[in-house]
């Protein structure tokens, strides 16, 4: 069984993100990039499933600008297989990503296909819906445990009332929860290894994907600041100041 | 000098209470130096006078506040002061001093209490000053990075301060979360970015220092040079505050590298941990940041004893090394570090390496590195901490040699260190009191260092833990010279007496 894993380039989790001057958007200048941790949960996932002999080839596929090439190799050396590179310069909400990788699922055929919850980037969480619902295949979301039987996948989902476990058919797809696993390391012989993996390099034109999508960022801007607290010596003080200062008495 | 678990502090504004949980049972029975009958005892017009000075929010008097300033990190050491004061500006450090002097009050000036050999808490009943409320960054110059702060700035907040301008601090440590800047300069404290960008004594511009006789010495200077007459701040810099109370500093900070890369290496022997040393300030001298070594029973010692430490790899190696590159541009230094970790993977001087992939891998691979004080600290009652200084080639020999001298006593003998700068962090701990065993151990361990052309102190200081050890690294005549100039500047013997010099030779 073939698995197609998705992979997102994203500013580091840790990274304390700053708005640009003229709030058109995040500033990703000389900022560190890195695998949305989801995705690399994802990853991870498909790389288990091969180590237990349940899928035979893990492709890694991520529609993004030409450096998303390393996040491929990340996965590469994670122990996915081969890659698949969709190369965009421009930002593409979940509409067009889903579009993109509908022509990849119906080209390669996978019976799975594992992708990350949401991104932290623009944390939208629509990805892997919108992608079932165009290919018209079963969805089992925030996933914690994945187990395949056969010409079936069960699935354990974190929801509000406690876990739930869903069967669904193959082929389907799922998307990862933070609790489904903890992602391995890259280690130096699988990077050296996953140098020689081949990465397929195709535009949105090769597979007859429209970019077009009919949203529009009108302004970015950060959260206003708190300001902070401070301690007062006596009753009279804090009086004073929430009639003067807070004008709130 | 300290070492300290940065996770427990950072969740915790009082680390130690936390610290001491767990570690109050272990009173060792050290030896105590006798009283100074020359100084006088605390009045309680004196109380009453020092408290006018630092205001009722600058002292702690109740007997449980007290405790954790009277209680050193490790919980070996226990003072008996029965106040703390915390003053708030350098007048304020004057005034106390100016008085203490003139009634012959002996102090303990404080940080964070994050060091190892005894020397922030008191030995008898010594005025515990803190210098925590002095913590304002007075000035920062965003085009030279020459930072202006107070001796209480916790070194955590004044790295991020500099983070955020775009400068990184000069020096790091594991107790960054609870250890203060004017600890770390009157410790000379080393860490882990000694290797880029070396010693205190270099980054230090200049300090301000309040004398035993309360005179406030400013020395303060924003000049990166200044060859005018002797460099004064330089004797301040590691005298443990035994010359003086450092109440602020200029420090200039380095810009701050946009391209910071780790990996931690697995190796077969300590040969080859040595020779990849070499190789690696070879080939990424320019951008290596950090080269730090952990032994296989320190690194066991930590996955089993701490939750959240991970070791990332599959199998066990003898030797680990901790290597981060800080350089300009992503890319290249990647492929330089790549290309470099291929070469010795491909000679067998490596058995395996992770690469850091984000940030967050980066910070586990640190904690590892980090958490290793931590996991020492739970893995038995009584703990010998040494931090030496031993050339390259007998750099590990000792530990070999501590682990057969000890084979038949249940004990862990672990060992890490900054081995880029040839310090190694030796820690042995043992469940149970035992006599044959600390004799065994000491004074062994520091007769074999200096024999082998080592220090008995590479980055802790000497505090009250080493004193009697302090002429195996010192010449008797330089030991001599130091205390003429403890009598000049201290003449009468106030500030944190007992300590660096032991009482034998006084």
């Amino acid at each position: 069984m073939k698995v197609l894993v998705t992979v997102k380039r994203v500013v580091d989790y840790a990274v304390k993100v700053r708005v640009k001057p003229d709030g058109s958007g995040v500033d990703l200048s000389n900022v560190k990039m890195s695998m949305n941790p989801f995705c690399e949960i994802a990853v991870e996932e498909a790389v288990r499933l091969k180590e237990s002999k349940v899928a035979s080839e893990v492709i890694v596929a991520s529609v993004g600008p030409s450096q998303s090439s390393e996040q491929i190799r990340t996965a590469l050396a994670m122990g996915a297989d081969r890659g698949i590179h969709v190369e965009v310069e421009q930002e593409l909400p979940p509409s067009v990503v889903s579009r993109a990788l509908k022509f990849i699922v119906l080209k390669e055929k996978p019976s799975l296909v594992i992708l990350g919850k949401q991104a932290i980037d623009d944390d939208c969480n629509q990805t892997g819906q919108m992608l079932a619902q165009i290919l018209d295949w079963p969805q089992g979301t925030f996933v914690s445990k994945v187990k395949v039987e056969g010409e079936k996948v069960q699935v354990t989902r974190e929801v509000d009332r406690g876990l739930e476990t869903l069967e669904l058919r193959l082929p389907a797809i799922i998307t990862c929860d933070l609790r489904l696993n903890e992602p391995r390391y890259a280690t130096l012989p699988n990077i050296m290894k996953a140098k020689k993996k081949p990465v397929e390099k195709l535009g949105l034109k090769d597979l007859n994907c429209d970019p077009l999508h009919g949203i529009q960022t009108l302004s970015v801007f950060e959260p206003h600041k708190r300001q902070g607290g401070n301690k007062v010596e006596s009753v009279a003080e804090l009086i004073d100041k929430l009639r003067n200062e807070a004008k709130v008495i | 000098m300290a070492l300290g678990w940065k996770r427990l502090v950072k969740t915790n504004n009082f680390g130690y209470h936390f610290v001491h949980q767990f570690r109050a049972v272990s009173q060792i029975s050290y030896t105590r130096p006798s009283k100074n009958a020359s100084f006088s005892k605390l009045s309680s017009e004196d109380i009453s006078y020092l408290k006018r000075v630092v205001t009722p929010r600058g002292v702690v008097e109740e007997k449980e506040a007290l405790e954790p300033f009277n209680t050193d990190w490790i919980g070996k050491y226990k003072g008996n002061s029965s106040i703390v004061l915390k003053p708030s500006s350098t007048d304020q450090v004057s005034k106390i001093l100016q008085y203490c002097y003139e009634k012959k009050l002996p102090i303990v000036p404080q940080g964070g209490n994050t060091g190892l050999v005894g020397g922030s808490v008191p030995v008898f009943d010594e005025i515990i000053l803190n210098l925590g409320n002095m913590n304002r960054i007075r000035d920062f110059d965003n085009k030279s990075g020459i930072v202006t702060c107070e001796a209480g700035v916790v070194l955590e907040s004044l790295s991020n301060f500099v983070s955020e301008q775009g400068y990184t601090f000069p020096l790091d440590l594991g107790a960054k979360g609870s250890c203060q800047i004017g600890g770390n300069l009157a410790t000379n404290a080393g860490g882990t970015r000694f290797l880029r960008y070396g010693s205190l004594h270099g980054s230090t511009l200049g300090l301000e220092v309040v004398l035993s006789n309360g005179k406030v010495l400013n020395m303060l200077s924003s000049l990166r040079k200044d060859n005018t007459g002797y460099h004064l701040p330089h004797l301040f810099i590691g005298s443990e505050g035994t010359l003086g109370i450092i109440t602020a500093a200029s420090i200039c900070c380095p810009k701050k590298c946009r391209s910071v890369h780790t990996a931690l290496l697995g190796v077969d022997s300590f040969d080859k941990v040595t020779e990849l040393l070499v190789r690696c300030k070879d080939e990424v001298g320019e951008i290596l940041s950090a080269f730090e070594f952990m032994d296989r029973n320190a690194v066991e010692l930590a996955t089993k004893l701490l939750s959240h430490v991970r070791d990332p790899f599959s199998e066990s190696f003898p030797f680990y090394v901790l290597i981060e590159t800080s350089g300009s541009n992503e890319h290249h230094d990647m492929e330089k570090l790549e290309k470099f970790l291929e070469y010795c993977y491909s000679g067998d001087l490596i058995s395996d390496a992770v690469l850091a992939q984000d940030q967050s891998q980066m910070n586990q691979l640190w904690t590892l590195r980090e958490s290793m004080p931590e996991a020492v600290n739970r893995s038995g009652k009584h703990i010998f901490k040494y931090d030496l200084s031993i050339p390259l080639e007998h750099f590990y020999t000792l530990v070999t040699e501590m682990r057969s001298r000890l084979v038949e006593y249940p004990c862990h003998v672990v060992s890490w260190g900054h081995i880029g700068d040839c310090n190694l962090h030796l820690n042995i701990s043992s469940s149970e009191s035992n006599e044959s065993l600390s004799k065994l151990i000491e004074p062994y361990v520091y007769e074999w260092t200096c024999s082998h052309g080592g220090s008995i102190s590479a980055e802790h200081g000497v505090g009250r833990v080493k004193s009697k050890y302090l002429p195996m690294s010192k010449d008797m005549e330089a030991i001599e010279w130091m205390k003429q100039l403890k009598q000049l500047f201290d003449p009468v013997g106030i500030l944190n007496p007992y300590k660096i010099f032991s009482q034998r030779e006084e």
